[in-house]
């Protein structure tokens, strides 16, 4: 993964100085509310219900052990012993005082992290698969230009204050596992005629509010161009995105007023002064940034071998044989596997860890998969080079921890954001409705007949949860200052992205699990052969299950 | 006399404060974009630019003016700090200022878009701002105090 040198350290320091130096002028009173916000927001800082929240950043995912540890220390230290991944493969703390943040950054600081641009209207966290660089499906592993962007975004003077938040992610396989075409901008590396690799640039896609697919505004650029294009864009954007009214701020509503067509010749225009200039990218540098993420010292092992090994543990103990069928995959080296950590044990909030298991998966990690972890949009974590011949103890491990659930990307596999229980702009609570959904549906086997089932949560129409691309999406909402829930059904994130359709009126909490029964119930009455839930929603719409939900109960 | 940071010390405002109902501007004075437009001689003159203000429009005549200002009525809207980058681009040579209500936990960015002035709402903070202005000693992007990216310096 990549590793700094005394130029990003000296930035990253500089920053915490910075910030330690705000925040004092800040409990001075010499910096207002108004005037603090952003300087916070823009370090991660969020005042909440119960406490401030700190959100860290992971950039496009990745961890190292030792990154893994300071965290844990961290959250005893100054937090309630955990942490929580959230839908942006950041790292979340729920409880740590306004005063402790200077030293906590400074902490991070010392292992080469930070929670510079996890939040305010500017360039976020640039996002990507999680499995990159060990997906079999990859064309070339995207986390080399995520690091060339993060580098650009860090910082960056011009974009400091834009008019909303703005989202970047890259995905470099055949299935898009990174969600491009939700971002404000999504990269696709894909190839030409010629097999030489470029990019496609989609922008304006978002979920929120007003929930849009991103438009191809760039068919083909050269790489060398990635970044002088990415600037052009959000030039446009910061110069005519709408700023009277923070709900049609997103560069999507400034997409669709433009049109496409006029949208691409601005950024055209802009790209005219800044293409070909000192920030157009070097071979040496995509060489550098390459050389981060070169595949480390794996083992020649036998494909064919390996998977008997594989198959006859599986034979010998069943539960560990579900739970590779489960939460582990085909890797591209033949010998090893790809691990998901579950973090959706039910009792516990979705993508919660405890700092004790923060330890032992940076101690697995150092075991069995080079010292490194990633963590993942549908907040569970990722061991992503696992050899085959360690998995029975590895799996152990994780299961006398809670970490084992075999559940990925089934019902219980639940994205949720932390709602109401901590978030101050919810409407509505989401980790009750998560976990009630969880105890529910609690028959392993029900939920495997049910097949790849996405349900995602929010709180509120901010749509952290990413509820409008669950193929089953709850939002909170609040109906005279009660608690309320919509359902919208047939959302994807995947490279065939729809947004879930709304089916009717909104739920009571206690009344969502039941809800969520006789959606499912419907799919399984409906359903033909090997369709999944999806398949079946798309052949028969909203209507069979409205009529369901609605029906007048006797 | 108003007071200002330029080239990172706090100095005397030597031009005369804009007038919004003046129809003809005196020598020296900053003036507002419509009145600016109706200047027979653009030489030595000054200009400021309201946020829905694009800096295109000088671009022919950024030899000659003397002065431009872009105001920030609010501190979060940003779109100054894109003019002045484009000002720059377009070879802008004179005094670029920011001024209205900024603060001084933005001044390394703004001097990193090319201004080289700051006239802040409230003089009193002038001494205690030009420390924020060393708040950073490396950056990764070019910009206009760093023509080069850090990708194009790392040894
Ligand atoms: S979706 Fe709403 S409630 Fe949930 S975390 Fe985001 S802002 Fe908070």
């Amino acid at each position: 993964m990549y590793v700094y040198d005394q130029y990003d350290q000296k930035i990253i320091d500089e920053r915490v100085a910075q910030f330690r130096d705000q925040t004092a002028r800040f409990l001075d009173g010499k910096i207002s509310e108004t005037e603090f916000l952003p300087l916070r927001l823009q370090n991660g800082l969020y005042l909440q219900r119960q406490a401030p929240m700190l959100r860290i950043a992971v950039p496009y995912g990745l961890l190292n052990s030792k990154q893994l540890r300071k965290l844990a220390d961290i959250t005893r230290r100054y937090d309630k012993g955990y942490a929580h991944i959230s839908t942006r493969q950041n790292i979340q703390l729920n409880w740590p005082a306004l005063t402790d943040v200077p030293d906590i950054l400074a902490e991070l600081a010392t292992v080469q992290m930070h929670a510079i641009q996890t939040s305010g209207n500017c360039v976020r966290n640039t996002t990507t698969d999680q499995f990159a660089g060990v997906a079999c499906d990859e064309l070339e592993d995207p986390r080399p230009y995520c690091e060339i962007i993060r580098q650009w975004s860090t910082l960056h003077p011009e974009f400091a204050f834009l008019p909303r938040k703005f989202k970047i992610a890259v995905c470099g396989s055949t299935e898009d596992r990174a969600a491009i075409h939700h971002h404000d901008i999504g990269l696709e590396l894909l190839a030409n005629a010629q097999g030489e690799i470029g990019l496609r640039v989609l922008v304006g896609g978002g979920l929120g509010r007003t929930p849009a697919i991103g438009s191809v505004v760039c068919d083909w650029l050269e790489k060398e161009h990635m970044l002088t294009y990415l600037e052009a864009i959000l030039r446009v954007y910061n110069k005519h995105g709408r700023r009277d009214n923070k709900f049609k701020a997103r560069i999507k509503i400034l997409v669709r007023a433009m049109g496409v067509e006029a949208f691409r010749e601005a950024v055209e225009k802009e790209w005219a002064t800044l293409k070909n200039g000192p920030t157009t990218l070097t071979e040496d540098e995509l060489i550098r940034a390459r050389s981060f993420f070169d595949a480390p010292d794996y083992a020649v092992l036998d494909r064919a071998e390996s998977t008997t090994e594989l198959q006859a543990a599986c034979d010998r103990d069943a539960i560990f044989g579900n739970w590779v069928k489960r939460n582990t995959q085909d890797h591209r080296v033949p010998g090893y596997r790809i691990v998901t950590v579950s973090l959706k044990s039910t009792g516990y909030a979705p993508g919660d860890v405890t700092a004790e298991q923060l330890e032992l998966i940076a101690e697995l990690s150092d075991l069995y998969s080079f010292g490194e972890i990633r963590s993942t949009h549908e907040q569970n974590m990722v061991l992503g080079d696992v050899p085959i011949s360690q998995l029975y103890a590895l799996w152990q491990h994780l299961q006398g921890a809670g970490l084992a659930t075999p559940n990925i990307g089934y019902l219980t596999d639940i994205i949720c954001c932390p709602g109401g229980d901590y978030c101050s702009l919810a409407n509505a609570k989401s980790l009750p409705v998560a976990e009630a959904i969880q105890a529910r549906f609690d028959d392993l086997d029900y939920i495997y007949d049910l097949g790849p089932l996405e349900l995602n949560i929010s709180g509120c129409m901010n749509a952290c949860g990413h509820h409008h691309i669950g193929h089953i999406g709850i939002l909170g909402v609040d109906k005279k200052g009660q608690e309320y829930y919509q359902v919208c059904l047939g959302g994807s994130q995947s490279k065939d992205a729809s947004i879930g359709k709304i089916l009717g009126p909104s739920f009571k909490q206690e009344d969502m699990p039941d809800v969520i029964d006789t959606i499912l119930s419907t799919y399984v009455t409906l359903r033909q052969e090997e369709e999944s839930f999806l398949d079946t929603y798309r052949r028969v719409g909203n209507e069979p299950f409205k009529e369901r939900v609605y029906a007048p109960t006797h | 006399m108003p007071r200002l940071i330029k080239n990172g010390a706090v100095v005397d405002d030597s031009w005369t404060a804009l007038d919004h109902d003046t129809v003809a501007p005196q020598a020296g004075q900053i003036c507002t974009l419509p009145q600016w437009l109706q200047l027979s001689q653009k030489k030595g003159s000054a200009v400021q630019l309201e946020p829905a203000e694009e800096p295109d429009i000088l671009f022919e005549h950024l030899q000659e003016i003397a002065l431009i200002v872009i105001n920030f009525p609010v501190f979060t809207d940003g779109r100054g700090f894109s003019y002045a980058r484009r000002l720059r681009e377009h070879g802008y040579r004179g005094e670029l200022r920011a001024g209205g209500h900024f603060i001084r936990d933005q001044l390394t960015y703004l001097r990193r878009c090319g201004f080289d002035a700051f006239q802040m709402d409230d003089e009193s903070e002038l001494e205690a701002a030009l420390d924020s202005l060393g708040d950073f000693t490396e950056f990764y992007q070019a910009a206009d105090d760093q023509p080069l990216p850090l990708f194009r310096r790392r040894v």
